[in-house]
């Protein structure tokens, strides 16, 4: 681990400024993936900034019904807000698959959506990796590519995004308030995370010191039937293989509107829009399900590699839309 | 680069000078030379390294000292009432939930131990405060039974793969009723 | 020696006496070793899997404030012995393997160690390196012998003339993947050398056996045996990777050397114990059974590839238990290796008997299935008289009384055979089952001491605990052998200053110290009757082993397995396994032991799975987020449960060694059982999702 210097500042401001003004500069948020990173040697920052005590750690209820949820809330104490579990329980089901009790205490809402990618090869820092070290290469097309992408990757990177709570976020039409050098914004969720396309170095949208404070969640009652699905290799402490965030609205059998995002099979939590289109309605049947699978699926390539590869993915991924709908539709949301 | 520090580890104000880049566990266990936390995997995937800080359980290991400043921390060997802190442990009490491992044989070669029981400790605090885990089933507050403690559980790894004498040590522990036999059967055959 | 027939301590279930303090975490492991101004060590590893290294440029951390030292091979000592090349570590320039040490740094803190490594600049010239298994190779080559010293090849009768011969039969491949032991704590050394006199050197090493260790690091370092100390009072699991010292032991004495009279620490990292601790082989099993309409096995074939290193061999023994387990008068087993440009493998919990027990126990599924008859049934048909192959009479078999009373334990009998009709909610459900066996052994040196301290009563012997329990069933054992409470005992293990003791390894650790026990107690009460004065003491050794019988433990593992219907996932809510293993000393500890085992042959069945990526020879998934170990809720319910066995031919006490048949056939049960739930026979390990989902795409779901 190289040497860096650790600056506790005394607001969200100074954080800010301090990293703004230097290119070597990162926030700490839970660490969780930081400090993984700093041992092995993926991150190597001359300055680590605090943001403990920094970044709003409360979840407001905004006049439009909104939820404005601080980005210094901790995973868990997301997942257990009986408001979060019962107008949004995608969200909640989503952090809790997510990781270990341990690690959710520490994880932060501002800092889970920034964790960057667990693909094994950008991790080792002896191999070749386009994102760690642009254009030394991708070892992972043609190595081990059980957990990589399937859909929107490019010939530069096919890692994905390993967030759970961030595919609820994208079903969910979320949007992350940030401040940085230039003062406040806030992006649509969905457009926080990018597609490798020529430059997989850069996960997301934003400019470096820009500081995520917290995340709004609309009012939307779809949302109170929803569910997270997340398939994995093992029953718990595992990445998804997929998951799927879903949530319906169901009338007298057909489907009025829907909200899909998939996990585990993008550079990106994946916003499945053509197969939320392809739901409205149509009746509430598997067939309807698996077409809608199907119509978002059509651009899915698998990635060729050891021990078959992760072709597997796309019947599973549409085995796991069409199995997480039918317990939604069959289910009495209230 | 060097940074003064204070954190309180099992009751005692402990000031060190630590490296920006040492984690709270090398603080403890070669600073401190309080190796109550394990070493497994040192990134967050075996929760060997689990304490409690400011009351809940977290990851020694990727928690950076300099954080800690002022915090206060739990170890395994400072859980058991009147715990007075690093190596005076031996003849004292023990926590229930250590009790309970103790009886059940929740433990072989003992290195996943310290870790699980304070996480042990931390998930029936979190089962007590009405937190959900991922099979707990509507929205409701949740039921103590295998199934739960098991999951909340799950950010222990066992090698020697103790785990069903941990969920019945932690059942144990949790409601004081006599669980499951802990001693094999022989039987006729 | 004497035993009492009906023992006391022996076989009660008494709690740890390692308990508390390895609950509250004061129990201390090798690394942990107070000592004052230890530097720490951390290793450089090679990038590429063939080749030498033509240039160490060390300045960048030797500059660094706080680095003591870099070792490399320009300039650490030459050892005394390099046969063993694995330990023959910073001796030369060639690389053998990917991860390979190059290079070490002494430094004053771990994070300036680690640092300082991270700045060792390597340069290599690169050779082509050969890192893929397959069965198919032209180089595979016959061993001398397999571990540990069995006949590569064994052959009986005409195989091929009764499998054509024979009314039903199956001819299948199955494969296990590489798998790493993993113990939770990392492989660790603290050394010190104290450069008085002779010099002595004392290592604080997490290992299987202080003795053995003692052995081979005087042998490395040219050192007497005298010269050196090996303590281990606590072992963090080793699965056999402990069971040899590995290159940080080596390094560590290096280290210890080249800063006299300054303590050092060495711990690997997760990463670093996937190149350098040992793993286990994948396998390719070739596995050929041949039968007569009413299930009498007429030919058992096994044919398996393996690899090994390119600079140590070490050949699975995992053709060995088809010799042994079910009678057949034509049988053949062999074994071929592909030398490969990869770390070296080694011991890990079963050697042989775990993987050689996965093909043969689903091809008897397999066999039972196209017979039409129940494989409890199958394998009860086929129990041999006496030991196929050598003909010796068993000491005590009792395979089926494990099966039947598995059988009933577990609801066997009102198991519908046919696959993939039973469905619960999501789920579909099956059952299966399969046989386990571990032979028994017993090495030829260990020495107990005991002494009469006070009112008390001190054995000393060099063992371990691996969490197996031997603080206290020595204890036990010793009790018994003295006649007197286990209360008044004291063990005393885990240091080379008390007597010789063999590895904990091979399931051997309790019979030979505990028969080494039972001879000290004997010459104790010979010496002194029962009144001995205070610092009484005598010694006893373990005698050889009965070679007039064949001496296995056996047992039957059912499994049930769910599948889902829409996603494929596999759990296994239940386990059952009922051993026959001799006397159980501690059934408390005895019991963690099996289930223990039987978790990690659950974690060996649907998760386990090393990924050596060929293009580096590097196990890319090296840590515990890539290697899944099966995690808490992963595991229902298991349950073990054994026979009262009465074997006196074992040893004085009974006992057959329990550590590792756990292990044994779990994995063929759970694929038997997947097999039952949804119609697909899983002949590769692990069984993920994505190897049953095709057959859940081609099933209607209603
Ligand atoms: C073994 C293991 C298993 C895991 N399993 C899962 C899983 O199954 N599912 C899952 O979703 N996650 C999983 N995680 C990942 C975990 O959820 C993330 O590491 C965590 O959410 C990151 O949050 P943090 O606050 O700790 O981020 P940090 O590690 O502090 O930061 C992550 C990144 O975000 C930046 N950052 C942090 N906060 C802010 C902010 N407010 N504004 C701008 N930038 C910021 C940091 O500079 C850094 O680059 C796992 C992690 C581990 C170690
Ligand atoms: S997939 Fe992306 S992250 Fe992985 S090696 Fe390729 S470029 Fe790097
Ligand atoms: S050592 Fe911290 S989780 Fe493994
Ligand atoms: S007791 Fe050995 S790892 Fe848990």
């Amino acid at each position: 681990m190289k040497p860096f210097d650790y600056l506790a500042p005394a607001d969200a401001a100074e954080a800010v400024r301090s990293v703004a003004a230097n290119p070597d500069a990162v926030f700490l948020g839970g660490g969780t993936n930081l400090v993984d990173h700093l041992k092995l040697g993926v991150a190597e920052p001359g300055l680590v900034v605090g943001l403990a005590g920094l970044l709003p750690s409360g979840i407001e209820e905004l006049d439009d019904g909104a939820l404005r949820i601080g980005a210094g809330v901790s995973n868990s104490d997301l997942a257990a807000d009986p408001r979060v579990r019962e107008r949004f329980p995608v969200l909640s089901q989503a952090l809790l698959s997510g990781a270990s009790g341990q690690l959710r205490n520490m994880a932060t809402v501002g800092g889970n959506p920034l964790q960057r990618t667990r693909c094994v090869y950008f991790q080792d820092v002896t191999t070749p990796c386009n994102k760690r070290e642009p254009g030394s290469g991708c070892s992972a097309i043609g190595g081990w590519t059980r957990h990589h992408a399937v859909l929107g990757a490019s010939e530069h990177c096919i890692a994905v995004h390993p967030s759970d709570m961030a595919v609820a976020m994208a079903a969910l039409d979320a949007r992350v308030r940030t401040l940085g050098p230039a003062g406040e914004r806030a992006i649509p969720f969905v457009e926080l995370h990018r597609l490798p396309g020529d430059a997989p170095e850069r996960d997301t949208a934003l400019e470096h010191g820009e500081l995520i404070t917290a995340i709004d969640l609309p009012a939307q009652p779809i949302a109170r039937r929803s569910a997270y699905h997340k398939v994995r290799d093992r029953a718990s402490y595992a990445f998804a293989l997929v998951s799927v965030a879903a949530a319906i609205e169901v009338e007298g059998g057909v489907i009025r509107d829907a909200r899909i995002a998939f996990g585990g099979v993008a550079h990106a939590p994946w916003r499945a829009r053509r197969a939320e289109e392809a739901l409205r309605g149509a009746p509430a049947s598997d067939g309807s399900y698996r077409a809608a699978a199907d119509a978002e699926l059509t651009d899915a390539r698998p990635a060729e590699g050891l021990d078959g590869g992760n072709a597997f993915k796309i019947p599973l991924l549409r085995r796991t839309l069409t199995a997480t709908l039918r317990d939604l539709a069959g289910e009495d949301p209230r | 680069m060097q940074r003064e520090i204070t954190v309180r580890v099992d009751g005692t104000a402990r000031p060190l000078t630590v490296d920006t880049r040492t984690t709270l566990l090398d603080a403890l266990r070669e600073r401190l030379g309080i190796t109550s936390p394990k070493k497994g995997c040192d990134h967050g995937q075996c929760g060997a390294c689990t304490v409690l800080s400011g009351g809940r359980r977290v990851l020694s290991c990727l928690t950076l000292a300099v954080t800690q400043d002022g915090a206060e921390v739990v170890t395994a060997e400072g859980l058991a009432p009147g715990a007075a802190g690093a190596g005076q442990q031996l003849e004292g009490g023990l926590h229930p939930v250590q009790r309970a491992f103790v009886d059940c044989d929740a433990l072989q070669c003992g290195y996943c131990t310290p870790g699980q029981v304070v996480s042990a400790v931390g998930a029936l605090d979190e089962f007590a405060a009405g937190w959900p885990s991922a099979v707990t089933e509507g929205p409701g507050a949740p039921g103590l039974d295998r199934a739960e403690v098991a999951e909340r559980m799950s950010g222990n790894l066992c090698r020697c793969a103790a785990y069903v004498n941990i969920v019945t040590a932690v059942l144990r522990a949790a409601t004081s009723l006599p669980a499951g036999p802990t001693a094999g059967k022989e039987v006729d055959g | 020696m004497t035993f009492p027939s009906e023992p006391e301590a022996v076989g009660r279930d008494l709690p740890r006496r390692d308990g508390a303090v390895k609950v509250l975490g004061t129990a201390t492991y090798a690394y942990e070793t107070p000592l004052a101004n230890a530097a720490y060590l951390h290793a450089v590893q090679a990038t590429i899997a063939r080749g030498r290294v033509t240039a160490l440029d060390t300045a960048a951390a030797e500059a660094l404030d706080g680095v003591v030292a870099v070792l490399t091979p320009g300039n650490a000592e030459r050892l005394a012995s390099t046969e063993d090349r694995e330990l023959a570590v910073l001796q030369g320039e060639e690389v053998a393997f990917r991860g390979q040490v190059v290079a070490l740094v002494v430094a004053d803190s771990s994070e300036v160690a680690r640092h300082g490594a991270a700045l060792v600049r390597v340069e290599y010239a690169q050779q082509p390196h050969d890192a893929e298994l397959r069965a198919d190779r032209e180089d595979l080559y016959a061993p001398e012998s397999v571990n540990p010293d069995l006949p590569t090849d064994t052959s009986e009768g005409d195989v091929d003339a009764a499998l054509a011969a024979a009314e039903v039969s199956v001819e299948e491949t199955y494969t296990t993947a590489m798998y790493h032991n993993n113990p939770l704590e990392p492989h660790a050394t603290a050394a010190l050398w104290d450069p008085a006199g002779e010099g002595f050197l004392t290592l604080w090493d997490s290992t299987q056996g202080v003795h053995p260790t003692r052995t081979a690091l005087a042998s490395v370092f040219g050192l007497d045996e005298a010269q050196l100390r090996v303590v281990c009072p606590y072992v963090g699991g080793g699965f056999g990777s402990k069971g040899q010292p590995h290159v940080n032991v080596v390094l560590a004495a290096m280290a210890a050397r080249a800063v006299p009279g300054r303590p050092v620490r060495l711990a690997l990292t997760r990463q670093q114990m996937f190149s350098l601790t040992g793993y286990r082989t994948p396998t390719i099993q070739r596995c050929r059974l041949g039968a007569d309409r009413d299930g009498t096995i007429t030919a058992i074939a096994v044919d398996v590839v393996e690899l090994t290193s390119r600079i140590k061999e070490f050949a699975e023994q995992s053709g060995v238990p088809a010799r042994m387990m079910y009678a057949s008068p034509n049988r053949s087993t062999t074994h071929r290796l592909a030398a490969l440009d990869v770390p070296v493998p080694s011991w890990m919990r079963a050697p042989g008997e775990c993987p050689g027990m996965f093909g043969p126990e689903v091809a008897m599924d397999e066999l039972a299935e196209r017979l039409g008859l129940d494989p409890v049934e199958l394998r009860i048909r086929n129990e041999p008289a006496v030991e196929p192959g050598s003909g010796k009479p068993f000491s005590s078999r009792n395979l089926v009384g494990c099966l039947r009373e598995g059988a009933v334990r577990f609801g066997w009998a009102e198991r519908d055979p046919r696959p993939g009709v039973r469905r619960r909610g999501d789920w579909l459900v099956g059952t299966g089952v399969a046989a386990s066996t571990y032979p028994v052994s017993r090495m030829p040196k260990s020495t107990a001491t005991i002494r009469r301290e006070g009112e008390r009563y001190a054995v000393e012997i060099g063992a371990a605990d691996l969490g197996t329990g031997t603080w206290t069933t020595l204890a036990q054992i010793a009790a018994d052998a003295l006649g007197v409470t286990v209360a008044l005992v004291d063990v005393r293990i885990g240091d080379t200053d008390y007597p010789m003791a063999s590895v904990a390894g091979g399931s051997s650790g309790m019979t030979t110290w505990g028969s080494a026990v039972v001879e000290a107690a004997g010459a104790f009460r010979a010496k002194y009757g029962s009144e001995p004065p205070d610092g009484a003491e005598a010694s006893g050794s373990v005698q050889p082993a009965d070679d007039r019988h064949a001496m296995h433990a056996f047992g039957a593992q059912f499994a049930e397995a769910h599948v889902h219907l829409d996603t494929g996932e596999v759990r296994v809510p239940r386990l059952l396994g009922v051993f026959a293993a001799g006397r159980i000393i501690n059934p408390r500890t005895a019991r963690s032991q099996f289930i223990g085992g039987m978790t990690m042959g659950l974690s060996m069945a649907l998760h386990e799975q090393s990924v050596l990526d060929p293009r580096t020879g590097h196990v890319v998934n090296h840590d515990l987020a890539g290697y899944h170990i099966t995690a808490n809720a992963d595991v229902g319910a298991i349950e073990a449960y054994w026979l009262a066995e009465d074997d006196p031919h074992v040893n004085a006490m009974g006992s057959k060694g329990i550590g590792e048949i756990g292990i044994v056939g779990t994995a063929a049960a759970v694929s038997n059982a997947v097999w039952h739930a949804c119609g697909v026979r899983v002949r590769d390990l692990p069984i993920t999702l994505d190897k049953v989902l095709h057959a859940l795409e081609e099933r209607p779901r209603h």
